[in-house]
């Protein structure tokens, strides 16, 4: 075994490597580490990190309550307008969200650390199972809801405290959406996913259907027929092909897939990986690939980005952990045909790139780089069947600022709505809006009460 | 380099900082401790009268408050004076004298208040060759109870009478530390001069309670279920000491008598600070009790190089250069403005400044400026109250900045006037437009 065996194997490495590999990668803060990070913030009034936050958490007030010592009121601030803080605090690339616009970034170049101290509080309160909120009482509303992601669960969620009745129906086996089969192993350990949407749902009312797919199953205007209203939080189910010359050789990956099985593994060791490793792609699913390759024990991974690196959607943080992992990023290359032996996976030749007037074009000079795996990581795409005639454009879905489609009673939020930010916390507060406009909608048109008693 | 020596009613010192009566002066292991870590002198953990000793609590006997990263900023103690055998502090007290002739040794004293008590305590205290005698009225719990500490030293005639018989039976100095619970410090100063004190020192600790444990419903620290209020110390008491020693400083009637500046010191600014309104040197006791012996160093290099900095070249230099500045607030310049300024390179822009006082204060500062998030002073609002100073997080990021003479105050409208003129001459007081009229 060991990290140099070609070709694309499991048990690479020892197994107690694999255990400290995929541990935490922001280890939980202890209670005197809560309480230090905590007392550097400063409470500022109308707090840029708030504005920052796209759920708008009150974070001075959570801070706050942390540093005197009401974590259990902290976390009932942060689930206020987050019901996933949880996941939020272990996934949200904070360096470009609330801590980026942490004042203490101008005073000395260190925030504070609103994630960490943000899991520290929702850890205390869902060890303990603390429930915040009761159901309001019942309105009679069915809710139909497809997608158990961050998105569909955040409305659910709000959707059950109004007092209307819920149900999710999710294509996967599981519920969470990407928090169980796409957020990178060493961000969520010990199972986290799960218990969150096990807390998530613990408000009651809300009912999930695994394995049924919209399109296959049944369709929108199915659910339109029998639902008062209709919530898509459908993410983005499909991945973008490469249309490359190779493209079906053994060992050419979908990054997506090879992350959900990282995910779904116990102990890491069975999940096979190739020695030489390139990923095609610059956002987060491929540093996620590239990093997971490489903790996998391949010996060399790659990732090849086809423009710049101030290009690239993986935050300085994210490159950062890859560097400090062993990925080597290049730029500038494209991918052009994958070389084959014998079907499988030889190496890959790319194309050096430029700017050309704002234009990427292809430089016409080449290299090969030798691998025995490949992930495409070139981005995800969203697949919409079974929508009738719900409007779409540049294939996403077309909803207002409140997740309103062009469809009466019909709702929409998270990664399959167009002009969203691809993170878990946006898909959070878009599943949240949509609630609050359900909810004002089933206000509206409440028969109101009559005058003559 | 600054010359630190001491000498205070006569008891030389290598350098002005004491520790203070205390758990750290409680025996000979602590005090020789002390004097190699470099303290310049100790005035004694009290000692009581012959007999068996007090008996202290056997649960806790301190609580605390703390800042940021638990930083402790005051103490409060329910400890008494010794506990330990009179003759056996004494037979230290004499040992640690002729090991380190160059350091203060004070012995802090406190008896009942009879005659005969005081009487038969100082011969034997002068025996040891102690530097002088520190009179401990201050102690504001369990020696109050049984009639001493505070006891004594809220009561003006006890005080004058005490110091009165030690005078007259010893021919140490006599030091009288007082008290703070007391609403006028000045009475109890004025008392100790009378009764012929060389010198007071000051202050005690404060009545307290520090904290109550809401488990139980009971004051901390807790004995058994119950507790007491303690005596209070620490960074937290500084400006109530401060002020103590200044009223004291610039009495008619005590102007002049030395003090020994007590209360919170824990930096050599601190130190500075005592001996600017008038301390001849300082005493410590949590800072010491916070962080162990070695903070001395720091106190001795940090007073050392920030004389050499200004030119002070002994303590005279400094000792009382503050004290003409203490004034009454009726006689305060009222023609005097500032304003706040903002410095923009600074500025984290926390915004703590302007919800202080647009909230609290005179909404003199912006929050946005053409929709951009912005906080700068409105001069036409801003009436120097300086608050926005103090809760800004940048140190130096707003200043107060003197408007001078015949610029328009945008505020009132009027050009700044060149002429001093307090409340006693202002048109609103009553008492001047009477004394006019
Ligand atoms: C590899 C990877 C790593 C990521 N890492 C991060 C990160 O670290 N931080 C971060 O903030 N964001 C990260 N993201 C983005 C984040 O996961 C998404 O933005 C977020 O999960 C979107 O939530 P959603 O509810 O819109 O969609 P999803 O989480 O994708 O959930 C959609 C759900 O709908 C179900 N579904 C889809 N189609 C159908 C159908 N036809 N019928 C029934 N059910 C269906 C799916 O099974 C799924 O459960 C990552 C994404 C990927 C791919
Ligand atoms: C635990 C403790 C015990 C004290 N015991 C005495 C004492 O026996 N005699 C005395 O004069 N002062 C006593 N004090 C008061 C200190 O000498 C000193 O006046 C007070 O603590 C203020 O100084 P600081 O702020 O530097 O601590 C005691 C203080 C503490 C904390
Ligand atoms: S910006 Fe930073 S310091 Fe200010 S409230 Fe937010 S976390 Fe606290
Ligand atoms: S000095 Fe007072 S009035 Fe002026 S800006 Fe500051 S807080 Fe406001
Ligand atoms: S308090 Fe200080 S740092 Fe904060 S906004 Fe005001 S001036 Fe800027």
């Amino acid at each position: 075994m060991g990290t140099t065996q070609s070709g694309i194997l499991g048990g690479r490495l020892p197994l107690g490597e694999y255990e400290s590999n995929f541990s935490d990668l922001h280890p939980p803060l202890d209670k005197h580490e809560a309480l230090v990070a905590s007392d550097r913030c400063y409470f500022c009034h109308d707090a840029p990190c708030m504005t920052a936050c796209p759920t708008s958490i009150d974070i001075p007030l959570f801070i706050r309550q942390i540093s005197t010592g009401n974590p259990i009121g902290s976390a009932k601030t942060i689930f206020d307008q987050n019901i996933l803080g949880g996941m939020c605090a272990r996934v949200c690339p904070t360096e470009t969200l609330c801590e980026q616009a942490c004042v203490r970034n101008t005073a000395e170049e260190r925030p504070v650390e609103i994630g960490r101290l943000q899991r520290y509080a929702t850890d205390v309160a869902m060890k303990e199972n603390k429930q915040f909120y009761t159901r309001a009482e019942t309105s009679g509303r069915r809710v139909a809801i497809v997608g158990a992601g961050p998105a569909g669960l955040a409305a659910a969620h709000r959707l059950a405290v109004k007092g209307h009745d819920v149900v999710i129906y999710d294509a996967r086996p599981k519920s969470g959406g990407l928090n169980e089969y796409g957020i990178a192993a060493y961000k969520s350990v010990d199972d986290f996913a799960q218990k969150e949407v096990d807390y998530v749902l613990s408000i009651g009312g809300i009912e999930v259907k695994n394995g049924q797919a919209l399109g296959r199953d049944f369709t929108l205007a199915d659910l339109s027929e029998q639902y008062d209203a209709v919530f898509l939080g459908l993410g983005l189910a499909g991945v973008n092909a490469l249309r490359l010359e190779g493209e079906n050789a053994e060992g050419v990956d979908d990054a997506v897939d090879f992350i959900a099985a990282l995910r779904q593994s116990k102990t890491k060791a069975d999940i096979p990986v190739g020695r030489r490793v390139v990923v095609l792609g610059g956002g987060m699913t491929a540093v996620d690939a590239a990093v997971q390759a490489k903790l996998l024990g391949a010996e060399e991974v790659t990732i090849c980005y086809r423009r710049g690196k101030e290009h690239m959607n993986a935050s300085e943080f994210e490159q950062d952990l890859a560097a400090s992992k062993g990925v080597t990023i290049r730029h500038w290359l494209q991918p052009k045909r994958i070389a084959e032996k014998d079907g499988k996976v030889a190496g890959i030749e790319l194309e050096y790139t430029t700017l050309e007037d704002g234009k990427l074009t292809a430089t016409g000079e080449t290299g090969i780089i030798a691998a025995d795996q490949i992930f495409k990581a070139i981005g995800q795409s969203f697949l919409g069947a079974g929508l009738g005639a719900l409007q779409l454009e540049g294939g996403r879905i077309v909803a207002d600022a409140e997740g309103r489609t062009s469809l009466a009673n019909v709702w929409a939020g998270g990664d399959c709505v167009l002009g969203g930010e691809d993170l878990t916390v946006s898909a959070v507060a878009m599943g949240r809006d949509a609630a609050e406009s359900i909810n004002r909608a089933f206000a509206a048109a409440a028969p109101r009460a009559s005058a003559v008693a | 380099m600054a010359d630190l020596r001491n000498n205070f009613v006569g008891i030389k010192s290598p350098n002005p900082f004491w520790l203070a009566s205390a758990p750290p002066t409680d025996k000979a292991y602590n005090v020789e401790r002390a004097f190699k870590a470099g303290w310049g002198g100790v005035v004694w953990k009290t000692l009581g009268e012959e007999g068996p000793p007090v008996v202290n609590v056997n649960g806790p006997r301190y609580g605390a408050i703390w800042g940021a990263d638990r930083r402790l900023l005051g103490l409060n103690n329910i400890e008494l004076i010794t506990d330990r055998d009179l003759y056996v502090n004494l037979r230290e007290m004499k040992q640690v004298k002729m090991n380190w002739p160059d350091r203060a040794l004070i012995a802090s004293i406190m008896v009942p208040c009879e005659e005969e008590a005081w009487k038969a305590i100082l011969p034997l205290v002068e025996e040891t060759g102690a530097d002088g005698i520190e009179l401990n009225f201050g102690c504001p719990h369990g020696m109050s109870e049984r009639g001493m500490g505070a006891a004594v030293g809220q009561v003006p005639e006890y005080i004058e009478m005490v110091v009165r018989w030690c005078k007259q039976y010893t021919r140490m100095p006599v030091i009288t530390k007082l008290t703070p619970n007391i609403t006028d410090i000045r009475k109890p100063a004025r008392a100790a001069k009378a009764g012929g004190t060389d010198a007071v020192s000051l202050i005690n600790t404060i009545n307290s309670i520090v904290s109550v444990d809401l488990d139980n419903f009971a004051p901390n620290p807790t004995v058994g279920g119950k507790g007491t209020h303690g005596g209070y110390c620490g960074p937290a008491v500084k400006p109530i000491a401060l002020n103590m020693v200044a009223e004291i400083a610039r009495d008619p009637e005590t102007y002049g008598l030395p003090i020994s500046g007590i209360g919170g010191i824990t930096t050599w600014r601190d130190a500075a600070e005592f001996l600017a309104l008038g301390a001849g040197n300082v005493q410590v006791c949590t800072a010491a009790m916070t962080y162990g012996f070695k903070i001395v160093q720091e106190m001795i290099s940090g007073l050392s190089d920030w004389m050499d900095a200004k030119g002070h070249r002994n303590l005279d230099d400094i000792t009382g250069r503050a004290v003409p500045n203490v004034t009454d607030w009726q006689y305060l310049n009222l023609n005097y403005i500032a304003k706040a300024k903002i410095d923009q390179d600074a500025c984290i822009k926390c915004g703590r400044c302007h919800i202080a006082c647009e909230d609290t204060s005179h909404q003199a500062i912006t929050q946005f400026v053409n929709g951009v998030r912005h906080f700068e002073v409105m001069e036409d609002e801003c009436v120097g109250c300086n608050l926005c100073v103090n809760v800004c997080p940048v140190e130096n990021c707003i200043t107060m900045e003197e408007l001078p003479v015949g610029t328009i105050d945008q505020r009132t409208g009027k050009p700044v006037d060149p002429n001093y003129a307090n409340w006693t001459t202002h048109p609103n007081n009553p008492m001047a437009r009477q004394a006019a009229e």
